[in-house]
C-alpha cells in the first residue's frame, strides 16, 4: 500500500479543557477540544448517537437535546459551554426496560416518523415543553408553533401533530 | 393469523429503535480509529486550474493524506454514464477530483484525510488552488443561444441531448383543431434536502481482503458493482451496506458521488477506516438537484374543448454533467399528456448543460414539471374557450373502458412503452369537485372579494408511471429455531416502511405475525441481486417478487407440514406461526417444520426435538435429501414488470392571497389519490402527505438561487426555505383503489405521488384568486411574494 503522507499524528493539536457535565443522570468528565461541538461530544465522545446532526447551523433542530431542562441546539453549543450543565438526550426517554415513553408510543401509534432522523430532536423538543410548567396550546396552530423549530422532510408533519395531541391527552401534563 | 394483513393499517416494525435513538445511520456506526475526510471545492462556476499546492496541508499536524487527481490511481477517470441514450453524444460526467477544469461551484478538487473532521477542514483551507475563471451563462434560455459561453467545449449551444418523440399523427391533429392554446411555463430548481446529508464510511480488512462500505445510498447493489469494477476487485470482496438512511428522495441514488469512490480508496490506501460526513452546505453545492425546465406547450383543440393534439418543446437544465442520462427529461416528456386521451403528441426537449450542481432525479423526476405544463395549459384552454375548468378536463379524460391506454411511439424512462393500465379518472375528478366544494365556490369567491379578500380555487390532475423494472428479487427463509421469517430484497429503505409492508405481504402467506417477519435489505452481504430504490418501485417490483417467493415457501411449508401431520396438503392451513389441520387442534409450529425439512445429524435444540415427534417432512426413498430438493423452507424468486403501472390523482385547493403581504394561505386542500391496492393505508397516507409537503415547498418557497457568476446564494437552511409545520396546511387525502392488472398484488407505486400536482394546483388557485386584478397567469413556480406583488401591481 502506498501511503501518501508521512504525517501520522493521532490526534489534533487543539487545546483542550477539562469539562464535566451530567448526561442522562450520569456525571461525565472529559478533556475536550475547546471547539468541539456538544453534538459531536455527545455522539462521538460519549457514543450517544441518537442525537442527530442535520444542518450544523441551528435551523433543522435534529440535534435538539435538553440543556438544564430546556430544549437546545447541541450543534450550536460547544461542549465546554455545557460544563456543569444537566444534559438529557433521546437515550434517556424510554424506561429502563426499553419500554417506550408515552410520547414515543404516540409517535408510533400515529405513524409520526418515517426515516427517523429528525425524530430524536422532535421528541426532545416536544418533551421539554410537555415537562415544563408552561401551559401548552393544543390547538392545531399551537402544536404547529411548538414544532416550528424542527424540520421534517418525510412526514409533512400531519401525523406528528396527531402524536403530540395524543401524548398530551394521555400524559399528565399542563395544557390548555 | 386469520385477519388479512395486506391492506391493514399495522404499525411499523422499525419505529421503536428510531424513537429510542437506536437507529444506525452511517455516522452512528462506531469505527475505532476512523479517520475523517474533507474536501476542497471549486469556488468558481467555470475555471481552469493552473496549479494546486498541497504542501502546507500535508504538513499540517494530524493530516494523514491529501489527494488530488494526480494521486488517486484508477479513480482519475470520468465517472460512469449510468443510462446511455441515443439522444446524447459524448455525454459528460464528472471526475472524482477535478483535472484541469472545474464546472460548478462545489465541484471536488482535493480531499484531505485527517484524525478528525475539525483538522481535516483546517487542512483543506491550507490547499492553494490557482484558478483562471472563465465566462459563464446561468440563464437557461440564453445558454442555448449562439455565442453563449460553453460549459463543455465539446457541446455547442450547451446542448447535452436533443430528443423528439411522436405519438399518433400530430400534423393531422393540428389541421383538425379549431383553437390553439399556447403558454410558456417554468419550474425552478429545488433539492431533496433529506434531513440526513450524504455520508460514506469504509474499512478494508487486509486479512480477508474485504472492503466494507457504509453508504447513505439508495442503490447499494449498484454501488457495489461499480466500486468493484473501478477498483478491479471481485464483487464478493466488496460489501456495500446502506444502513438506516435519513431520507433519500432521489438524491442518494446517483452513483457515483466522488466521496463514494474516494473514501473506500483512502481506506484501502491508509489501512485505516475513513469516513466522510457531508455537511448541509456541501449537500447544497455538491449533491445533485432537479427541477428547472421551461416548457412551451400548445394544446390544439376543438371548440368543445376536446384536445386533438399536443405540442411541447422544453429546455431541461441538467447542470454541469449528465451522469443519469436523460431520465428526468424523458419522464417529463412521456408524462406530458397527463390523464387525457390526446391522441396526437409531439414532444421534444433539449437537455442543457449549465455551470451548476448536476441534475439527477429528485422525488417527482420531471413529473411536477410536465404536470405543471399540461395543467396550467388546460386551465388556459378552459379560459380561452369559456369552459369550466372541471368540464374541460372531464371532456378529455381517458374513460374506464379505454384501459389499457397506449401512447404508441412514446418510450418511458425504462425504455418500455407508455401504457396507462387502469384508473377511474372521471370518478376521481368528481370526488375532488365535490370535496373542494366547487359548486358553492363562485359565490364564496364573490362574497370574499366584496370584503377585499382574494380566494381562488386551484385544480390539477396528474398521472405517474411507477414501478419501473428491470426487476427485483425476494429471498425468504423460515428460521428453524424461532420460526421467524427472514426476508431479503435488493432495495434499501430511507423511511418508507419497507420492513412493514413487505412483512404484511409475507405474513398473509405464511400465517405469521407481521413483527415476526424480519426484512434485511440494503446490504450486499445479505442479498445482492436487484437494482435500487427509486421511481416509486419498491411496492410494485420488490413487493411482487416477495409475494411470489412467499407463495413458494408457503407451498413448501404446507407440503412438509402435511407429511409431518400425515394429512393431505388441502387439509393444512397456516396461522399463528404454525401449520394446522383445518378444523382441528393438531398443529406443528413453523420452527419445527423448518427444522424437519433440514435433515440433521444432531437434535441440538427444542425445535429439532419437537420435529422428531412428527412423521418425516419429506416422503421419498433414498438419501435424506431427494434429488433436486434443498434443505429448509427457503426460496428466491423474482418479479420483472412488463411495463410501468400508472398511478394518478387529482388535487383541489382553496387558496387565499393576502394582497398586503403578498402571501398565500391554503384554506382547504383535497388530494384524491389512487395507487391501486394499498398494502398499508397508514403508510400510503404518510407517503402522500410527505410528498405533498415537498410539493408545498416547491410551490411557494423552495428555489436554489445562483447569481450571474454561478455562485449559489442560498446554500443553507436559513436562506433556502423548506417548510416547517407552520407552513403545511391540513390536507384531506382520499383514496380510490383501482387495482393494477399488471401484477399479482394489483399495486402501483406511491413514493412520489404527493409532490407532483401541488405546484400546478397552487398556481391554479392563486391565478383564480387574482383573476380580477389584471389576470396574471402564474406560470412559474415557486410563486414568490414578488410575483404576487407584480401581479397585483402591473407596471
Amino acid at each position: 500500500m502506498n501511503r501518501i503522507a508521512g504525517n501520522t499524528a493521532e490526534q489534533s493539536a487543539d487545546p483542550t479543557q477539562l469539562t464535566r457535565m451530567t448526561v442522562n443522570g450520569e456525571t461525565v468528565e472529559r478533556e475536550v477540544s475547546v471547539r468541539m461541538l456538544l453534538s459531536d461530544f455527545l455522539r462521538h465522545e460519549l457514543g450517544l448517537t441518537g442525537t442527530h446532526v442535520g444542518c450544523e447551523h441551528g435551523v433543522c433542530g435534529a440535534c435538539t437535546v435538553m440543556i438544564n431542562g430546556r430544549s437546545g441546539r447541541s450543534c450550536l453549543t460547544f461542549a465546554v459551554q455545557a460544563d456543569g450543565a444537566d444534559i438529557r438526550t433521546i437515550e434517556s426517554v424510554a424506561d429502563e426496560n426499553g419500554d417506550l415513553h408515552t410520547l414515543q408510543e404516540a409517535f408510533r401509534d400515529c405513524h409520526a416518523l418515517q426515516c427517523g432522523y429528525c425524530t430524536p430532536g422532535m421528541i426532545m423538543n416536544i418533551l421539554s415543553h410537555l415537562e415544563a410548567d408552561d401551559e401548552i396550546d393544543l390547538s392545531d396552530e399551537g402544536i404547529r408553533e411548538l414544532l416550528s423549530g424542527n424540520l421534517c422532510r418525510c412526514t409533512g408533519y400531519a401525523n406528528i401533530i396527531k402524536a403530540v395531541r395524543q401524548a398530551a391527552d394521555t400524559g399528565n401534563w399542563n395544557r390548555t | 393469523m386469520s385477519t388479512r394483513m395486506f391492506g391493514a393499517p399495522v404499525k411499523r416494525n422499525a419505529d421503536s429503535k428510531f424513537l429510542k435513538g437506536e437507529g444506525a445511520f452511517v455516522d452512528d456506526i462506531p469505527l475505532p480509529g476512523v479517520k475523517h475526510a474533507a474536501f476542497v471545492r471549486s469556488p468558481f462556476a467555470r475555471a481552469h486550474i493552473k496549479s494546486i499546492d498541497t504542501s502546507a496541508a500535508a504538513a499540517h499536524p494530524g493530516v494523514l493524506a491529501v489527494y488530488t487527481c494526480d494521486n488517486i490511481g484508477p479513480l482519475d477517470i470520468e465517472m460512469p454514464l449510468l443510462i446511455p441514450h441515443e439522444s446524447m453524444t459524448d455525454a459528460r460526467t464528472q471526475r472524482p477530483l477535478a483535472r484541469n477544469d472545474v464546472y460548478y461551484v462545489g465541484q471536488t478538487v482535493a480531499m484531505v484525510v485527517a484524525v478528525d473532521r475539525y483538522v481535516a477542514e483546517d487542512a483543506a483551507l491550507l490547499i492553494e488552488v490557482d484558478y483562471e475563471p472563465l465566462d459563464v451563462e446561468l440563464d437557461l434560455e440564453a445558454a442555448v443561444r449562439d455565442g453563449a459561453p460553453l460549459v463543455h467545449a465539446t457541446h455547442p449551444n450547451n446542448v447535452a441531448a436533443d430528443f423528439n418523440q411522436i405519438c399518433g399523427d400530430p400534423s393531422a391533429g393540428y389541421a383538425e383543431a379549431e383553437h390553439v392554446t399556447r403558454i410558456q411555463i417554468q419550474v425552478d430548481r429545488s433539492t431533496s434536502a433529506a434531513m440526513e446529508c450524504r455520508a460514506v464510511a469504509a474499512r478494508f480488512d487486509p486479512i480477508t481482503g474485504e472492503l466494507i462500505v457504509w453508504d447513505t445510498t439508495q442503490a447499494p447493489i449498484s454501488v457495489r458493482g461499480g466500486l468493484a469494477s473501478i477498483l478491479q476487485l471481485d464483487e464478493d470482496k466488496v460489501r456495500v451496506v446502506a444502513p438506516d438512511v435519513g431520507g433519500g428522495f432521489g438524491q442518494k441514488v446517483l452513483l457515483f458521488y466522488p466521496d463514494e469512490l474516494l473514501v473506500p480508496y483512502a481506506a484501502m490506501q491508509l489501512g485505516s477506516p475513513v469516513k466522510y460526513i457531508e455537511d448541509r452546505r456541501e449537500n447544497f453545492i455538491g449533491s445533485s438537484q432537479e427541477r428547472t425546465q421551461i416548457h412551451m406547450i400548445q394544446l390544439h383543440a376543438k371548440k368543445n374543448g376536446e384536445v386533438v393534439a399536443l405540442k411541447d418543446f422544453f429546455l431541461h437544465d441538467t447542470g454541469a454533467f449528465i451522469p443519469y442520462g436523460i431520465a428526468v427529461a424523458q419522464v417529463a416528456s412521456t408524462s406530458i399528456a397527463g390523464p387525457y386521451r390526446i391522441p396526437n403528441i409531439e414532444v421534444r426537449f433539449q437537455a442543457v448543460y449549465t455551470p451548476t450542481v448536476p441534475v439527477t432525479p429528485y422525488r417527482g423526476c420531471g413529473r411536477p414539471q410536465s404536470c405543471f405544463a399540461i395543467e396550467r395549459a388546460m386551465d388556459q384552454l378552459a379560459e380561452d374557450l369559456g369552459l369550466d375548468r372541471f368540464e374541460v378536463r372531464r371532456r378529455n379524460l381517458i374513460t374506464e373502458n379505454q384501459f389499457p391506454y397506449v401512447r404508441e411511439g412514446l418510450l418511458f424512462a425504462d425504455g418500455l412503452r407508455v401504457s396507462l393500465d387502469s384508473g377511474q379518472y372521471h370518478k376521481a375528478l368528481d370526488m375532488v369537485h365535490d370535496s373542494i366544494g366547487a359548486d358553492d365556490f363562485p359565490a364564496q369567491q364573490e362574497a370574499a372579494r366584496a370584503e377585499g379578500k382574494y380566494l381562488g380555487l386551484g385544480l390539477a390532475y396528474y398521472v405517474e408511471g411507477t414501478g419501473l423494472g428491470p426487476y427485483e428479487g425476494g429471498h425468504i427463509k423460515i428460521h428453524p429455531i424461532t420460526g421467524k421469517v427472514y426476508v431479503n430484497t435488493g432495495l434499501s429503505g430511507q423511511g418508507q416502511g419497507h420492513e412493514t409492508v413487505f412483512a404484511q405481504i409475507v405474513a398473509d402467506q405464511l400465517g405469521v405475525a407481521v413483527e415476526d417477519v424480519i426484512l434485511t435489505e440494503g446490504d450486499t452481504g445479505a442479498y445482492d441481486w436487484g437494482v435500487a430504490t427509486f421511481a416509486s418501485r419498491a411496492a410494485v417490483v420488490s413487493g411482487n417478487a416477495i409475494y411470489k417467493t412467499a407463495r413458494i415457501v408457503r407451498g413448501q411449508t404446507i407440503t412438509a407440514a402435511a407429511n409431518m401431520l400425515e394429512a393431505d396438503p388441502e387439509q393444512i392451513e397456516l396461522r399463528d406461526g404454525a401449520a394446522w389441520i383445518i378444523g382441528g387442534n393438531r398443529n406443528v409450529p413453523l420452527a419445527a417444520v423448518a427444522t424437519a425439512t433440514n435433515p440433521l445429524r444432531y437434535a441440538f435444540n427444542d425445535a429439532a426435538q419437537a420435529a422428531t415427534q412428527f412423521a418425516p417432512a419429506s416422503r421419498h426413498d433414498g438419501p435424506p435429501l431427494d434429488e433436486g430438493q434443498h434443505p429448509g423452507l427457503e426460496a428466491t424468486d423474482y418479479y420483472s414488470p412488463e411495463c410501468a403501472t400508472w398511478a394518478y390523482g387529482v388535487h383541489g385547493a382553496i387558496v387565499e392571497v393576502d394582497p398586503d403581504t403578498c402571501s398565500v394561505k391554503i384554506r382547504k386542500y383535497v388530494c384524491i389519490h389512487d395507487c391501486g391496492n394499498m398494502i398499508n393505508p397508514v403508510i400510503v397516507d404518510g407517503q402522500v402527505m410527505g410528498g405533498l409537503a415537498q410539493g408545498f415547498g416547491g410551490a411557494l418557497m423552495e428555489r436554489i438561487e445562483y447569481d450571474a457568476d454561478g455562485n449559489p446564494t442560498n446554500a443553507n437552511f436559513v436562506d433556502f426555505l423548506i417548510p416547517y409545520a407552520t407552513e403545511i396546511p391540513d390536507v384531506d387525502i382520499q383514496h380510490l383503489e383501482t387495482p393494477s392488472p399488471l401484477n399479482p398484488l394489483g399495486v402501483k407505486g406511491v413514493g412520489e405521488a404527493g409532490c407532483i400536482a401541488v405546484g400546478a394546483t397552487v398556481a391554479s388557485g392563486v391565478a383564480d384568486a387574482l383573476s380580477s386584478l389584471g389576470g396574471h397567469k402564474f406560470h412559474h413556480t415557486p410563486i414568490t411574494p414578488s410575483m404576487i406583488f407584480d401581479a397585483i401591481n402591473p407596471s
